[in-house]
This record gives structure tokens, C-alpha cells and sequence, in this order.
């Protein structure tokens, strides 16, 4: 997996990149807006991750020209501006994800693994989603884990449901917030962690080995154990 | 490009009433003033003595009717008599007479001789006259009309016209005496008012020298009058108290930067340098690493916080504004928080009278909202009941959010939108002291404001309705009757709601 790290911040573009290289991915960095672009078009890249400001062409510029060239790489922008209506233009101008500076890594990374995880408009849509032996019938609305049936509100449908597309990967409460709820906020509290204990209650309870694990500083993973 | 000319900013030397814009205004004013008086004037003249014309013709065509008659009954004796004596009261008639004989020699009348000038195609013609020392001297011109009576016979019958040269003569005089008085009364006016305009003005520079010396809560001052001043003025005024709110709330955020997380920076740092100095084992290291990262994230959320709180503060009502309904918000709100306040054992009961819609972001309302609810599970009491509702009060949308815990005594309730501000008494509880300052500037972002109050009174009786708002029993005696906080907001005009 190659991400293209279009960052004019050498020290955070560094930062970025090591962080990433230790998750395991192969990084490349182009420090302004001309060169990103060239390198984005010119090459294959599984994801871009593009800072909003740059020198020579900003941020947003360069992924609408990169969307006009055809390109599909997925986009995920770093930006200081955190206004709601700069991650709306973000958004629409093409960026798949947005995160405001500062951020914590592990946030940066959990989003970074749920764009390349995310399935190409092409694939059929998914009706099953199984981790261990946890299943979710998404046209009739079902879960059963080892064949168990487990009744689940609504809203822990919509929790549990994000939390497996994702799985293995971490989910973080702001990515929850934002998928489940669909409101984009920094959550200052343990609310989420309230309806993720619940839900754990509801799966995990009755079998010895857990599937929904917290990711300490992080956020929350589905995982099979072994 | 040519370069930028300097603005040149005002030294508080008092300007001048000529060099005012407003005195040249009024100049240019009395200019047109007294163009349109001699227009008028000029016109009066003109049918005046049109009118005077036309009189003295008149008389004079009546005059030749009678002579005529007298000539045509009693033949030349009667006519010379007439004429003698007409001419004899003509020092007040007026009139001019003269019979002359086929060589122009006067036979009878009061004019010395025929005069040289021709006459026009009806007879008509106007003559230098003379007038003896009797009749007050000086010269002045005679109209009158000729005729031949025969071969042998001219007669002159005519008026002499002093009557339409006084009256041209007073006309005049009245023009320019009028012109005089309307230039003097108009400057002198011009540079009264210019004055008085440069004098409030002058009020106007004065404030704002002021200011730019550094006093930025002078104001400038208002008449009362509410004229367009007193609009300028309340209009300033309002921009200045913006601006001053701007840089308090700059300034603020800096000396909270400097006071509120240097403490936590500092701990952070000594944290590190404590566990480098103990040399521990690898476990050792990595509790101290896993504990400092979350100092560090608590730090960069409090960070995060005071940003969105500055940008939140100093924002417009932005573009981005969309229809919110907030009966689904408040509805999802409730949802989010159901399950904390379940496990702290409390109740909450959320009401909402029917879908309210209100233009604003829905994210920043919705964090508005789970700050109040997050506050509101953090400082009630085990057992405890929580309200949140929604009602509609005339045009504005009321979201409550209403608990059992300690409340906040009213001395307090300005204070804690303040960023940081902390009750002693909540000193042990988490938190960052942001959130009802974050709840307080979304408020005031989408025009609305957050009001503090008592809440539903201490723990329940059994029997008591919950949600009924702070009238259901607070007792102010004790203080601790919880906390109400309201959250106000204008709705806007009934539409279709985004989800």
C-alpha cells in the first residue's frame, strides 16, 4: 500500500510518514501543492493525504484537478481550519475524509485504514458481514453470533454494523460519532464508551472469548480471536 | 498599479467652517438660489411693464377716439380746442399732444416740436422727451401714435412712459437689494450650520482620536435625538463594542494559553523527566508514555476546544447555515445520552413539542446540546432525574436542559460561561472549565443566547412529574435546587427540516 503525503510542514510531513511506515505502509512526501499534484496524477497511489494550505496550490485545488484528470485515489485532508464550513468545501471538492490539526495520530491512522479498506464503487454491495463467529444479515436486519440470535436496538445495529465494515481495524469515537450518529464533533466525553459497553454486553457476555476490544488512546476494534 | 496614496488620519486640529465640505455645499445652494430669484424677478419685470406697455397704449387709442370725435363734429377749431385743453392738465394725465401743419410746425399741443423718429406700419413710435424744470427736469421717453388728418394736418397723440421706468427702476431696486439680503442670510446660515454639523462631527473624531490612543471602551456619545448622527453614532458604537469583544476574547484565549495549560504542560514535562531520572524497567517506561499521551490528548482537546470556542466567537452567522430541526436533535441528543445517565442511575425524560426548525450548523448545535446533557449527568446525583425538552415560546425555540445536582448560585451564573471558570465546588469533577463557554458563543452565533436557572429542586418525591420545567418546586432557600440551562434560539420560517 503506497500514500502519497502532499505536506509543506517538513516536521509533520516526517511525522506522518513514520508514523505510517510503522503501520506498515510505504510513504512518499511531496513538500507543495505542484509537485503533489504531478506525483498524484503521474503515479498510483492508494491514498493521498493532502494538507489544506500549501505553497505553489493549495490543497483543495489540487484534488478538484486531480478529480478533473479522472483520478479515484482516495483523498483524506489535514487541515488548521477546523470551521464547519471548510470541511463541507473539503469534502465536496472531492476529499474523501477530514481531519483538523492538531490530531492524534491513532486518529489519523484509523482513518487512514478505513479509506483503504473502502470498497470500490464497483464491488456488489455487501448483504453478510462476519468477523469470528459474529454475523450480521444486513437485509434482514439480523445478528447471531455462533448462531445465537442477539436482539440489538436500532442504534447498536447502526454501532455494530460500523464496527464490523471496519473490523479489524480501530474506530475512533469521533469516526463513530460522525458514522453512527452523523454528527461531526469532538467528543469531550465518555458518552460513546457508555453505548460501546452496552454493546459489548450484548455480544460478548455470554462467550469466553471477546470480540470488541478497546484500543487504549485510540478508539475500538472488532477482532476474531486466535 | 499606481501606488496607494496615504490615508492621511485626522491630527484633532478643528477644521475650519470654510474649508467644510458643507459650507461649499451651501454655497453652491445659494448660487442656484439667487439664479432662480433673478429668473423670478427678471420675469415680474418683464410683465410688469408689458402690462404698463399696453395700459398706456390703451389710453392712448382712447384719447385719439375722443379727438376724432371732436374733429369729426366740430372740424379743426374743436380739435386744436381739445387739444389745448388736454394739454393743459397733461402734468398729471400724462399725455402728449401736438397738431402740427403740413410742414411738421406745431399748431397746438405741449411738445415743442414734431419728433425726427419714423414710425412703425400702425402709426406707433417711441421718442427721446424733455421734460422743463416744472414738471421735474430730466429726460425720459414718449410713446405715441401719428397720424395725417388730410393733406395739410399731422397729429401726435401719446403718453409719456416715466410711470413704466419707475416701476422698471423699483423692480430693480428690489432685486438687488433681495439678491444682497438672500446671499447674506445664506452665508451667514451656511456657516451656522456648518458648524453645528462639524461640531457633532467633531464629537465623532474626538471618540475615535480616543480610541486609537488606546481607550477602547470609549463610546461615541448619542444625542437622543435619533436622527442620522445619532444612527451613525449607534452604528459605530455597535461596531467598536464587536470589535472590543473580539480583542477581549483574543486576549482572553491568550492568558488562558499562558494560565491554564502551562500547569498541565508543566506536569506533563516533569512526568517524562522524573521517569528518565528513576531509569525503570521497559514497563516502567511505557505506563509513563501511555499516561503522558493522555495528558497530551486531554491537553490537545482542551486546545481543540478554546479554537473552536475563538473561531466559533469571532464567526458570522456563515454560509454554511442550513434549515436544523430540532425536535430530531434533541431527539438524538437524548439518544446519545440515554445510556450514560441509565448507568449513573438517572432518569431522563426528554419532551419535545413537535419539529422547531431554526437556520444554524447542526454540528455546533448538536455539541451545544451534549455539553448541557454531559454537564448536566456529570453533576447530578445518583438517583436523580434530568429534563431535556423543547418548546416553542412565541418566535424563539427553547431547548431546556434541567437537572437535580448542586445547580450554580446566581452570583455565579455570569461567570461560568467564562472560559475556565470553574466552581470551587466542582473543582474534583472532570472537566475543562469549556463547556458552557463553547454552549454560550454557539448560542450567540445563531442569535440566540443561553440562559442559567433553577432547576427541578432537590431529589424527588415520589409522585412528582418530571420535566415540568423550574417551577416544579426549586427552593432557591437552599441553592441546591439543580440547574436549568436554556438554550433560546430565533426560529427561523417554517420549512422543510434536513435531518
Amino acid at each position: 500500500m503506497r500514500i502519497l503525503i502532499v505536506e509543506d510542514e517538513k516536521e509533520t510531513a516526517r511525522y506522518i510518514a513514520r508514523g505510517l511506515a510503522e503501520a506498515g505502509y510505504l510513504t512518499e512526501i511531496a513538500h507543495d501543492g505542484q509537485q503533489g499534484l504531478v506525483r498524484a496524477v503521474g503515479e498510483d497511489f492508494d491514498l493521498a493525504i493532502v494538507d489544506r494550505m500549501l505553497p505553489g496550490l493549495d490543497g483543495l485545488a489540487l484534488v478538484e484537478t486531480l478529480r478533473g484528470a479522472g483520478k479515484a485515489t482516495p483523498v483524506l485532508f489535514l487541515s488548521a481550519l477546523g470551521e464547519v464550513a471548510d470541511r463541507v468545501k473539503g469534502l465536496r471538492g472531492g476529499g474523501d475524509d477530514y481531519l483538523t490539526k492538531p490530531f492524534a495520530f491513532s486518529e489519523l491512522l484509523a482513518r487512514v485504514e478505513a479509506l483503504l479498506r473502502r470498497p470500490s464503487k464497483a464491488d456488489a454491495p455487501e448483504t453478510l458481514l462476519r468477523v469470528g463467529e459474529l454475523e450480521m444479515d444486513l437485509l434482514a436486519r439480523r445478528v447471531r453470533r455462533a448462531g445465537q440470535a442477539i436482539e440489538l436496538q436500532p442504534r447498536e445495529f447502526k454501532l455494530l454494523e460500523c464496527l464490523m465494515r471496519h473490523a479489524p481495524r480501530v474506530v475512533t469515537r469521533t469516526m463513530l460519532l460522525e458514522q453512527v450518529w452523523d454528527y461531526h464533533f469532538d467528543p469531550q466525553t465518555n458518552v460513546i464508551d457508555v453505548h460501546i459497553s452496552r454493546l459489548r454486553r450484548k455480544i460478548d457476555k455470554d462467550f469466553d472469548q471477546p470480540l470488541l476490544h478497546t484500543v487504549r488512546g485510540s478508539g475500538y476494534c472488532l477482532r476474531a480471536p486466535g | 498599479m499606481p501606488p496607494a496614496r496615504p490615508l492621511r488620519t485626522d491630527t484633532g486640529r478643528p477644521t475650519s467652517p470654510l474649508r467644510s465640505r458643507i459650507f461649499r455645499l451651501t454655497l453652491v445652494h445659494v448660487g442656484l438660489f439667487a439664479v432662480a430669484v433673478l429668473l423670478l424677478v427678471g420675469f415680474i419685470y418683464w410683465s410688469t411693464t408689458d402690462s404698463v406697455t399696453r395700459q398706456i397704449d390703451a389710453t392712448i387709442d382712447a384719447e385719439i377716439r375722443g379727438l376724432a370725435e371732436q374733429f369729426g363734429q366740430r372740424g379743426l377749431s374743436g380739435l386744436v380746442a381739445s387739444i389745448q385743453r388736454r394739454s393743459a392738465v397733461a402734468g398729471s394725465s400724462r399725455g402728449l399732444y401736438l397738431l402740427a401743419d403740413a410742414r411738421y410746425q406745431p399748431i397746438a399741443g405741449n411738445l415743442s416740436r414734431w419728433p425726427d423718429e419714423r414710425p412703425d406700419a400702425e402709426g406707433w413710435v417711441t421718442f427721446p422727451l424733455e421734460f422743463p424744470e416744472t414738471e421735474g427736469g430730466g429726460l425720459n421717453f414718449g410713446r405715441a401714435r401719428l397720424f395725417d388728418l388730410g393733406d395739410r394736418l399731422h397729429l401726435l397723440v401719446g403718453h409719456d412712459v416715466r410711470e413704466r421706468t419707475r416701476i422698471a427702476a423699483l423692480i430693480g431696486e428690489t432685486l438687488a437689494w433681495g439678491i444682497a439680503g438672500i446671499l447674506a442670510l445664506s452665508l451667514v446660515g451656511g456657516l451656522l450650520m456648518s458648524r453645528s454639523l462639524l461640531r457633532q462631527i467633531e464629537t465623532v473624531n474626538a471618540a475615535s482620536r480616543e480610541i486609537m490612543a488606546g481607550d477602547l471602551s470609549r463610546r461615541i456619545p448619542v444625542s437622543g435625538r435619533d436622527d442620522e448622527f445619532d444612527r451613525l453614532a449607534g452604528n459605530l458604537n455597535a461596531m467598536l463594542d464587536r470589535i472590543e469583544r473580539l480583542l477581549d476574547s483574543v486576549k482572553q484565549v491568550t492568558d488562558n494559553i499562558a494560565h491554564d495549560l502551562r500547569g498541565p504542560l508543566a506536569r506533563l514535562r516533569s512526568r517524562l523527566e522524573l521517569t528518565l531520572m528513576e531509569g525503570a524497567e521497559a514497563a516502567d517506561y511505557r505506563d509513563a508514555i501511555r499516561e503522558t499521551i493522555e495528558e497530551a490528548d486531554s491537553l490537545l482537546r482542551t486546545f481543540n476546544a478554546l479554537l473552536s470556542i475563538a473561531r466559533i466567537e469571532s464567526g458570522a452567522p456563515s454560509e454554511s447555515f442550513a434549515a436544523v430541526g430540532l425536535g430530531a436533535l434533541v431527539t438524538d441528543v437524548g439518544e446519545l445520552f440515554d445510556p450514560l445517565a441509565e448507568e449513573r442511575g438517572l432518569t431522563l425524560a426528554v419532551a419535545s413539542e413537535g419539529e422547531l426548525s431554526v437556520r444554524g450548523d447542526r454540528n455546533l448545535l448538536f455539541q451545544a446540546l451534549a455539553n448541557l446533557l454531559d454537564n448536566a449527568v456529570k453533576f447530578s446525583p445518583p438517583g436523580g432525574r434530568l429534563a431535556l425538552e423543547l418548546r416553542r415560546r412565541g418566535g424563539e425555540a427553547l431547548v431546556r436542559v434541567c437537572d437535580q445536582g448542586p445547580g450554580i448560585p446566581p452570583e455565579a451564573r455570569e461567570r461560568v460561561r467564562e472560559r475556565f471558570y470553574r466552581l470551587e465546588s466542582s473543582r474534583s469533577t472532570p472537566g475543562s472549565g469549556l463547556g458552557l463557554a463553547l454552549v454560550a458563543a454557539v448560542a450567540e452565533l445563531h442569535g440566540g443566547r443561553l440562559l442559567l436557572e433553577d432547576g427541578l429542586g432537590p431529589q424527588d418525591e415520589p409522585g412528582d412529574e418530571p420535566g415540568d420545567g423550574p417551577g416544579d418546586g426549586p427552593d432557591p432557600a437552599d441553592g441546591r435546587g439543580g440547574l436549568c440551562a436554556l438554550l433560546v434560539l430565533p426560529l427561523s420560517a417554517p420549512c422543510w427540516c434536513s435531518r
